[in-house]
């Protein structure tokens, strides 16, 4: 019995040949991250430890990024816990505002994570490195805490589905459409305590950006993590981004899943997921009603890439949000920004009436920059529509790709690029 | 381990943890606070009408969503002694163990127990009576391995020790 990508990493983190589904193991880590919110808590565990410091100042990341630049007192406290725990413990990966993004898009972007690595964050999106091959999952603070202090941390050796990419995208389908369409199909506990293992050869056709956005949701599906294999796209991107030595793990041709699926690209249409489940999701075709609109967010560590910000770009060049409507686009990075300034993009958004922020998770998980109030209803390209996420309890968040979200700022209510 | 016994808050498939203690009250980790907004967002009066002890029985996927610690955190600090599930959200199973609030996988029980119940929790044996209805339902026991770290008193305790 053959062992799955992901099983072969964590078998090689913890100095066993083999490991099967179910196994308890304990591995090694290759880097352990929290951010603003997850990190204090973390930090006032650690010092309960009877522990010198951490185990590897090099293998830590911490990047405030849910409530930068301080939104109040109290996310000033939490960062000022955090940056003093970076220096005290003289942390590399500390990244400052002006430094920061958004987690997941900064880390790969700083070649912090490669294939091959086994990376726990305390945050649920930390799944988002799949997209390069390497392990990666969520975690509570404690299991960050106990990280940060040991460098290894427990795992229960997940079984796996795995989804088989064939075919490739038309028109302005791209990886959110994917994601969307998986979840509406399995569910949002679909892949419960399990590995979501993404092959086949249409996966060619998905820029690395595409790869981010498919992995960072796989948590949505109550996936233990997403993985792709390592195809000469994503050696490129770690070349370009890292000096970090990488591991290519391959699936062993018996491996074994205990589910399959095909998942044809050429057949994908736009899709939104409605309130309050990311697993209710229609096709736009679907769309029959008009869907009025008061907010757009064009962002978070699922969407606010380059490529995320050239297609909405692409679609409100030369056009105007609708009256009363808020398009807020975020950047998930500085270097982003910066390349969104310097391609242009910041200046057509502006023009558009649309505005640019600071990189923040802010308004994705409704702590700022972006609050919804009774009744009103956001098209957003982050990861999550439950109820209340991003501002009152009668607000409605629907997800879907920045294509949709730009045509939709631009109609004011719910469409595609191809209907303006 | 001991047991737990109290009154049954009910709640359906997939609670996540920002109807569990809402984001922005994410911009403190204290305890109390937390407790204080506990299920705001899916059962407003709850933290009046809990008291110390009582149970939460859920369906499918209980604690869905972010890796917030301050979940179970909150639910715990509010006075829960337990929550029973027919399936957890593997950060929060994960979180609960590690802070030690105890949780329990059991189909049966999340369909045979009503809210308002009174119910009883052995955790040796993994039993769950519901003493309002006269009826018994078996509970997943812990792995070994997560019973260490939950008689350790949680993840710290456990290193220290080891």
């Amino acid at each position: 019995m053959g062992m799955t990508m992901t099983q072969k990493i964590l078998a090689a983190h913890a100095g066993l040949d083999k490991v099967e589904a179910g196994q308890l193991i304990e591995a090694d880590l290759d880097l352990v991250l929290g951010n603003d919110i997850t990190s204090p808590v973390a930090i006032r565990e650690m010092e309960k430890m009877k522990v010198d410091g951490v185990f590897d100042k090099d293998k830590i990341a911490l990047v405030p990024d849910h409530f930068v630049p301080n939104k109040d007192i109290k996310s000033a406290e939490h960062c000022k816990c955090v940056r003093e725990f970076a220096y005290r413990n003289e942390i590399t990966n500390y990244f400052e505002v002006g430094e920061m993004g958004i987690e997941h898009a900064l880390l790969p972007e700083k070649g912090l994570t490669v294939a091959g690595d086994v990376i726990i964050g305390a945050d649920s999106h930390t799944c988002t490195y799949g997209a390069l091959g390497a392990f990666s999952t969520g975690v509570g603070s404690t299991d960050m805490a106990a990280g940060m202090a040991t460098g290894k941390a427990w795992f229960k050796v997940p079984g796996a589905i795995r989804f088989h990419i064939t075919g490739k995208p038309s028109g302005w389908v791209s990886g959110k459409d994917v994601i969307l369409h998986i979840i509406g199909k399995i569910g949002v506990d679909g892949a419960l305590y399990k590995s979501m293992e993404f092959t086949g050869e249409g996966i060619r056709h998905l820029s690395m950006d595409d790869r981010f956005t498919i992995a960072n949701m796989a948590i949505e599906a109550g996936g233990k993590n997403g993985i792709f294999p390592v195809d000469d796209l994503a050696i490129a991107y770690m070349k370009e981004h890292s000096v970090k030595p990488y591991t290519v793990y391959e699936a062993d041709e018996d491996a074994v899943y205990e589910e399959e699926y095909t998942v044809d690209l050429g057949s994908l249409r736009p899709t939104v997921a409605f309130p309050h489940l990311p697993e209710n999701t229609k096709t736009i075709d679907e769309i029959k009603e008009d869907i009025a609109i008061d907010q757009v967010v064009i962002g978070s560590c699922t969407n606010g890439r380059l490529d995320d910000l050239r297609i909405a770009a692409k679609v409100l060049a030369g056009r105007h949000v609708a009256k009363g409507m808020r398009c807020i686009i975020i950047p998930a990075t500085q270097k982003i920004y910066l390349q969104a300034m310097e391609e242009g993009l910041l200046k057509t958004f502006v023009e558009a009436g649309a505005v640019v922020s600071t990189p923040t998770c802010g308004p994705c998980l409704g702590g700022y920059m972006g609050i919804l109030a009774e009744g009103e209803r956001c098209v957003s390209t982050t990861n999550r529509n439950f109820v209340g996420r991003m501002g009152h309890v009668k607000s409605e968040i629907y997800l879907a790709s920045p294509a949709v979200a730009a045509a939709s700022a631009v109609t004011g209510k719910i469409s595609e690029p191809g209907q303006l | 381990m001991k047991s737990a016994k109290g009154t049954v808050f009910k709640y359906g498939d997939n609670v996540d943890t920002d109807v569990i203690i809402p984001a922005r009250y994410l911009n403190s980790s204290d305890p109390a606070e937390l407790a204080a907004h506990c299920m705001e967002d899916i059962d407003k009066g709850f933290v009046e009408k809990v008291h110390r002890g009582d149970i939460i029985v859920a369906d499918k996927n209980f604690g869905c969503g972010s890796s917030r610690e301050h979940a179970p955190i909150a639910i715990k600090a509010a006075g829960v002694s337990c929550v029973i599930a027919e399936t957890f959200a593997r950060i929060f199973y994960r979180n609960a163990i590690n802070i030690g609030l105890p949780i329990i996988e059991c189909p049966e029980a999340a369909k045979g127990i009503e809210a308002g119940d009174e119910v009883e929790v052995d955790f040796d044996s993994g039993i769950i009576t519901n003493i309002t209805r006269g009826t018994k339902f078996q509970g997943q026991a812990f792995p070994e391995f997560m019973q260490k770290i939950i008689d350790s008193g949680g993840l710290v305790n456990y290193i220290n020790k080891s």
